[in-house]
């Protein structure tokens, strides 16, 4: 490195810098911090408790533990994180780049273009297509199965916030497995098919150990955005009575929704900690691999969702 | 082994099989994604929209509708507003600090990027929205594109300025030392030299941030409770959530022009740069 091409000094430097710590410090960072006092005290939007907040300690982290709905909550998302993102997105993914594999042209164009489109749409479009489609009178779903009446977003939250987040994440993971797949060699492919490997065994003994990084980063990721993901409150609101109601729409709904915003911040500092575990096991996992690819902004994060 | 004919007369079943299966597997995923996208095909051109898909009788006057709405065309104006506002001050505020870090060794450097990253990751926000909430609140930010500039733009900025820096540090230095050998100062020297040359990173930053802003939902659901105010992620979100009849000629048409412009940068991005650059970005 040449020192300071640009005639720069430690002092410009810092004042270059400075505006955007600025900001991410007053927007990003004092935020996470502040969710931690937040969360010790019994503040509220209206009431007494706005006015003048107490310190009530860890009563928060203990009331929202003991909660039940707190608890049914942890275990919707843990549903929502297994079957939509591990199993949906990540599954759904691999098994289109696998086909898609060593074709070109417009079937793979056309593939890979819906599938784009459905990860690039705003939010609060695709989850009314969703509703649409999904809608007891006269949506496109019951029309195909001749099944009316059937009110799949009251009957099955879970299941319909599930697929529908397959849907709508899957392009991710079928980009990243594509450009993961194009690390195995054809000839060691064509190899293994001669001795007579199965696809599955193709999949185990050829596939698998040269894209195991891979697969991790995009379990570490895909896990990160889905546990954190909003959209499925546009759909369901968390209802009906809280059988969608998953860490983010818990939070929402008792902190914004309640008003009570000293819970609020309990479970939302439980929701950084958990953040913190699995985006320290990805840097984990990037450290010494190519740095440029380490930028993990979720898509449903700040920017978006 | 039954003897040379018998494999591969199986082998050829089983190819034939598999194609078969595979050929199933394209259709039902082509089935799974095209199906509840066809609703927005079809449904902004129909005369009478219904909330199932039909054969349009095809007409431009649900686009009117939007006129007639009093906070329809008004929230694009704001989405513009607040996605473009967002945008331009990560670019530019990325841009002074990747370029400062790229060139000036300070100690700490690559920790603090890497730090910074790590909470841009974490403090999401579902995690970060009762405190962004309060603080706004006490900053008198609600109700407010700035509200939303500042807060959607914290969020945006340590993963811009480590790219930015990416693209700063595989740029030659020689061409800045000369302009300062000519008496050029460094705002010149970034303004001048280096911007030109690091514009497919600016470009992408741009396009990512605009993108993430004009779809994002949650925080300008808590930031803005104004309909004046209210950006079109909120505004569709309460035609046809907000009670009695919701009104599908203007929910479709809305949507349909609310999408265009992020699949629009798509397109633009994908055929200039190739949609495979950065994997970990969306848009």
């Amino acid at each position: 490195m040449s020192g300071d091409a640009a005639g720069l000094g430690r002092g410009r430097a810092a004042a270059f810098v400075l505006p955007a710590l600025v900001l991410i410090g007053v927007f990003l960072v004092f935020p996470a911090l502040w969710t931690i006092y937040l969360g010790l005290t019994d503040y509220r939007l209206t009431g007494l408790a706005a006015a003048d907040p107490q310190v009530v300690g860890l009563d928060n982290y203990t009331t929202a533990i003991g909660d039940e709905r707190f608890q049914g909550s942890l275990w919707l998302t843990v549903q929502f994180v297994i079957g939509s993102a591990i199993i949906g997105q990540a599954g759904l993914g691999f098994a289109i780049a696998w086909t898609m594999r060593d074709r070109r042209g417009p079937v793979r164009r056309v593939v890979e273009g819906l599938v784009l489109l459905s990860w690039i749409l705003p939010g609060s479009v695709v989850a009314f297509l969703w509703i649409a489609l999904l809608d007891r009178d006269g949506g496109t779903l019951n029309t195909l199965l001749g099944t009316p009446e059937n009110a799949w977003l009251l009957d099955n939250p879970m299941l319909s916030i599930i697929v529908f987040n397959t849907w709508r994440g899957t392009a991710f993971s079928m980009m990243l497995y594509a450009a993961a797949l194009e690390n195995v060699p054809p000839s060691h492919l064509e190899t293994a098919r001669l001795a007579g490997a199965s696809t599955f065994q193709q999949l185990r003994d050829v596939v698998l150990p040269r894209i195991k990084g891979h697969v991790l980063t995009n379990l570490l990721l895909i896990s990160l955005w889905t546990f954190n993901d909003f959209t499925p409150f546009l759909l369901t609101a968390g209802g009906p009575e809280g059988r969608s109601e998953i860490l983010p729409v818990y939070v929402y709904n008792v902190a914004i929704g309640d008003g009570q915003l000293g819970v609020g911040a309990a479970v939302s500092f439980l929701i950084l900690a958990i953040n913190l575990v699995f985006a320290l096991a990805y840097l984990r996992l990037i450290r010494g691999r190519n740095r440029a690819e380490a930028p993990l902004q979720a898509p449903s994060g700040r920017g978006g969702g | 082994m039954n003897g040379p004919m018998a494999p591969t007369g199986r082998r050829y079943v089983g190819h034939l099989l598999s194609r078969l299966a595979l050929t199933a597997l394209l259709a039902v995923v082509l089935a799974f994604f095209a199906l509840p996208m066809l609703w927005l095909a079809t449904a902004p051109f129909d005369a009478t929209p219904g909330i199932h898909v039909s054969l349009p009788e095809f007409t431009l006057a649900n686009f009117g509708a939007i006129l007639d709405n009093p906070y329809a065309l008004g929230s694009l104006a704001n989405s513009v507003i607040q996605a473009g506002g967002a945008a331009a001050l990560v670019v530019v505020l990325s841009a002074l600090a990747a370029y400062a870090l790229s060139r000036v060794r300070v100690p700490g450097r690559d920790a603090l990027l890497y730090l910074l990253l790590l909470m841009s990751s974490i403090v999401t926000g579902t995690a970060a929205m009762v405190p962004i909430f309060e603080l706004a609140n006490r900053l008198n930010l609600i109700d407010t594109h700035l509200g939303v500039i500042l807060v959607t733009s914290g969020g945006l900025l340590p993963a811009a300025i480590f790219i930015l820096k990416d693209f700063m540090d595989g740029t030659p230095t020689s061409y800045e030392e000369s302009a300062r050998v000519f008496g050029a100062g460094p705002l010149q020297i970034l303004w001048h030299i280096v911007v030109p040359l690091v514009r497919p990173g600016l470009a992408t930053i741009a396009v990512w941030a605009v993108a993430g802003v004009w779809g994002g939902f949650l925080l300008q659901f808590i930031l803005i409770r104004d309909p004046e105010r209210a950006p079109g992620s909120v505004i569709l979100y309460t035609l046809y959530t907000e009670g009695g009849q919701p009104n599908l000629s203007l929910i479709a048409a809305f949507s349909l022009l609310y999408s265009l412009p992020v699949v629009v940068m798509y397109l633009f991005v994908s055929t200039k740069y190739g949609f495979r650059f950065h994997g970990g970005i969306k848009r």
